[in-house]
């Protein structure tokens, strides 16, 4: 059932004298891109379903860095993460949970070094967490009977930071059949996007490279296209557009598949 | 007498030609900036093990790792065999351990027997795959010319090698059965190749030219041994020494994570510091140390692991195989950015040699060597990285360019000019108001 979503902010929390178990960093595309919009949703209602204590830092947060810095623009980096690093470290932060395997990979890898330490968890491990510890249970709801479903390494989560199992294992549990692409896991080809592409035209070529992705998830004759990050969402997106298989094959991410199947 | 003596000319000149460009090569790596690596000596090892050793990575295709096991396992064991020949030579003597080691040397030089047709089986077939079959990453822009060549001599040096070994063994055993062996003992040697085909190749041949062939399969065996040597420092195939401190130097860290710039660090440190005086005179630095540049123009601003790296390639072409960019008729290829890095590398060396420490050629790796358009094209994916079976990161060295060309020379793609400012004045990478980042939480 369908319940008003309440997502509190840090500073809420702050105020009531109340420290959150977690905090859920929503990421630029999370925050205003209409189709990511949808994956922080499902993340915000399973994580309120599985009774976690979390909170946001709503327009505390700011973009990571991740695009400036793959960009090669190092300062415009380094001044974003020093400004998220003295907010989460003001809110003695200890956990992060993100939906976005860019945010993820930065906060994770390169803030350390810059004096922000903190568990940093992919949303796709958190889920895998919560359905072992039984917190979260999945109805058996018929939502992915006799369906196949797909899913597409990001290369942040996947070859970046060697988290390859807990999406899979978390799409196994609901009841469809998990299929894999010709190129998977450490063999993964990109959706394009990465290394600052999202924000960019692509060099001239021969072919888009989410095209290219695309036909991988065509070949597998899945119906549904998993993904873990918003920018590969947008990508495969436009993929299966381009491909006219909207018909056929639908673009989600693994969040949204499990809040379906818990009916939330 | 004279034979030993042209012998240990030749060996001394050998290993002393092939020491000279090793610390050429060694020089030219300490161009490059520091970097610690001296963490984490086990896992290091273990890894060095596994892959350089163990040639992990390379069983991602099963039959070029069979065939390229075939003739590295070959060229470990006929070690063995070279040291025999070593010492024959300076001594004068022939086959010195036969008479101590008895099976044992049977059991070697057998093993190294059918490890050399093995080798040369690989050999032919690498041969075929390069020339022959239509295979991508053979076949494109920076596969042709001097690369090309270069991957089919190390393949020729490799039969004759191997065409040398067999003619001395076969010869010796023909010449060993007839008692005109300088071997001691009688009879056949018993070595599991030339025992059957010595006495039917050259079983019918007289005496003195058994001695001439056998002398031209010594002697061919260990000019080839030095000549390909001395070869490999100028060529893509020094990886069979440098892949093992490649992999153990290799990046340990997970592979998205990218270095944080300490230069940029202090500077953005000083912003955030209120107790920062912005009038405060800059404190005082070294003349003599020229600042260093913000990412990396030149051969000189990378680090000694990627220059190490550029010298380990051996030009597979597994990373450009994997490039979603190349994979898309984009101009980037990982390999050639490592290859480009290398000539460069050995360009930029030699001018400072020959024309004096300031010497200046007008050219650099970015630009004359790697264009925009390769750089920008990068999806920063790391399926090149993935893909090394030596554990050659050429991402490293595209990122820190990219660096140079929008640190320095502000050289940006528009668009990626809007992403900047955008992330500056609104903390995100789109025209998004920062205040309204928690709307979705009230939309429905």
């Amino acid at each position: 059932m369908s319940q008003p979503l309440k997502v509190h902010t840090m500073a809420e929390y702050l105020a009531k004298g109340e420290v959150p178990e977690i905090l859920f960093w929503v990421g630029c595309s999370g925050s205003f891109d209409d189709r990511a919009k949808k994956i922080t949703k499902a993340i915000a209602k399973i994580l309120t379903k599985a009774e976690i204590k979390f909170a946001v830092l709503g327009a505390e947060e700011s973009c990571t860095g991740d695009p400036a810095k793959r960009a090669g623009n190092e300062f415009l980096f380094q001044m974003q993460a020093m400004q998220n690093i003295q907010v989460l470290n003001g809110y003695e932060v200890k956990k992060i949970v993100t939906g976005c395997p860019h945010c993820f990979n930065t906060l994770k890898n390169e803030y350390p070094e810059l004096g922000g330490n903190y568990e940093v968890i992919h949303h796709t491990q958190l889920i895998q967490e919560l359905i072992n510890t039984n917190k979260l249970t999945i109805s058996d709801g018929e939502a992915f009977k006799g369906k196949k479903i797909t899913f597409h390494d990001p290369c942040y989560l996947g070859r970046a930071n060697d988290v390859y199992d807990a999406p899979r294992e978390v799409i196994e549990k609901l009841d469809a059949e998990l299929v894999e692409m010709k190129r998977c896991r450490t063999k993964g080809l990109c959706c394009g996007a990465g290394g600052a592409q999202m924000f960019k035209e692509a060099e001239k070529g021969n072919k888009e490279i989410n095209v290219e992705r695309t036909e991988d998830v065509i070949e597998t004759k899945a119906n549904i296209v998993a993904t873990g990050c918003p920018f590969c969402n947008t990508m495969m997106t436009d993929g299966i557009k381009l491909a006219e298989k909207e018909g056929s094959v639908e673009v989600l991410d693994v969040a949204e598949l499990i809040a379906k199947a818990a009916d939330l | 007498m004279i034979s030993s003596i042209i012998f240990s000319i030749l060996l001394i000149g050998g290993f002393a030609w092939f020491g000279i460009n090793i610390k050429r090569i060694a020089a030219n790596i300490n161009i490059g900036r520091d970097l610690d690596r001296s963490d984490n000596k086990m896992e290091r090892l273990r890894l060095m093990t596994l892959v350089a050793l163990g040639q992990k990575k390379m069983f991602k295709k099963p039959v070029p790792a069979l065939l390229h096991t075939f003739i590295y396992v070959a060229f470990l064991m006929t070690q063995i065999e070279l040291i025999e020949i070593i010492i024959d030579g300076f001594t004068g003597g022939h086959r010195f351990f036969y008479p101590m080691a008895g099976d044992f040397y049977t059991i070697a030089i057998s093993i190294i027997e059918i490890l050399s047709v093995l080798a040369l089986v690989a050999t032919f077939a690498f041969l075929a795959r390069r020339n022959l079959l239509k295979i991508p990453r053979f076949r494109m822009d920076e596969m042709t010319g001097w690369p090309k060549l270069d991957g089919n001599i190390i393949l020729y040096m490799e039969f004759l090698l191997v065409i040398f070994i067999f003619t001395m063994n076969g010869t010796d055993e023909a010449l060993h059965l007839r008692g005109e062996s300088h071997a001691a003992g009688e009879g056949g040697f018993g070595f599991a190749m030339s025992s059957w085909y010595g006495p039917a190749i050259f079983g019918g041949m007289e005496t003195g030219t058994l001695h001439i062939l056998e002398r031209v399969g010594w002697w061919g065996h260990i000019i080839m041994v030095l000549t390909f040597m001395n070869y490999l420092p100028y060529s893509k195939h020094f990886h069979i020494f440098l892949a093992f401190p490649n992999v153990f130097y290799a990046n340990l860290k997970p592979k998205g994570r990218l270095t944080n710039m300490e230069s940029v660090t202090n500077e953005v440190k000083l912003m955030f510091d209120p107790n920062a005086d912005p009038y405060a005179a800059a404190p005082p630095t070294d003349p003599n140390v020229v600042p260093q540049a913000f990412g990396a123009k030149d051969v000189n601003d990378l680090t000694w692991m990627n220059l190490l790296n550029a010298y380990t390639c051996t030009e597979c072409g597994r990373c450009t195989e994997q490039c979603p960019a190349n994979q898309t008729g984009k101009l980037l290829s990982p390999r050639k950015i490592m290859m480009d890095t290398r000539d460069r590398l050995e360009e930029y060396a030699t001018n400072k040699r020959k024309n004096g420490k300031d010497a200046d050629d007008g050219k650099a790796l970015l630009g004359d060597y790697i264009t925009e358009e390769e750089l920008w094209a990068c999806t920063s994916c790391n399926a090149c990285v993935e893909a090394c079976p030596v554990n050659i990161d050429p991402l490293a060295i595209i990122v820190d360019l990219r660096r140079y060309l929008v640190m320095e020379q502000s050289k940006v793609p528009t668009e990626l000019t809007g992403m900047f400012s955008n992330i500056e004045n609104n903390g995100a990478p789109w025209q998004f108001a920062q205040a309204d980042r928690l709307k979705w939480a009230e939309e429905d």
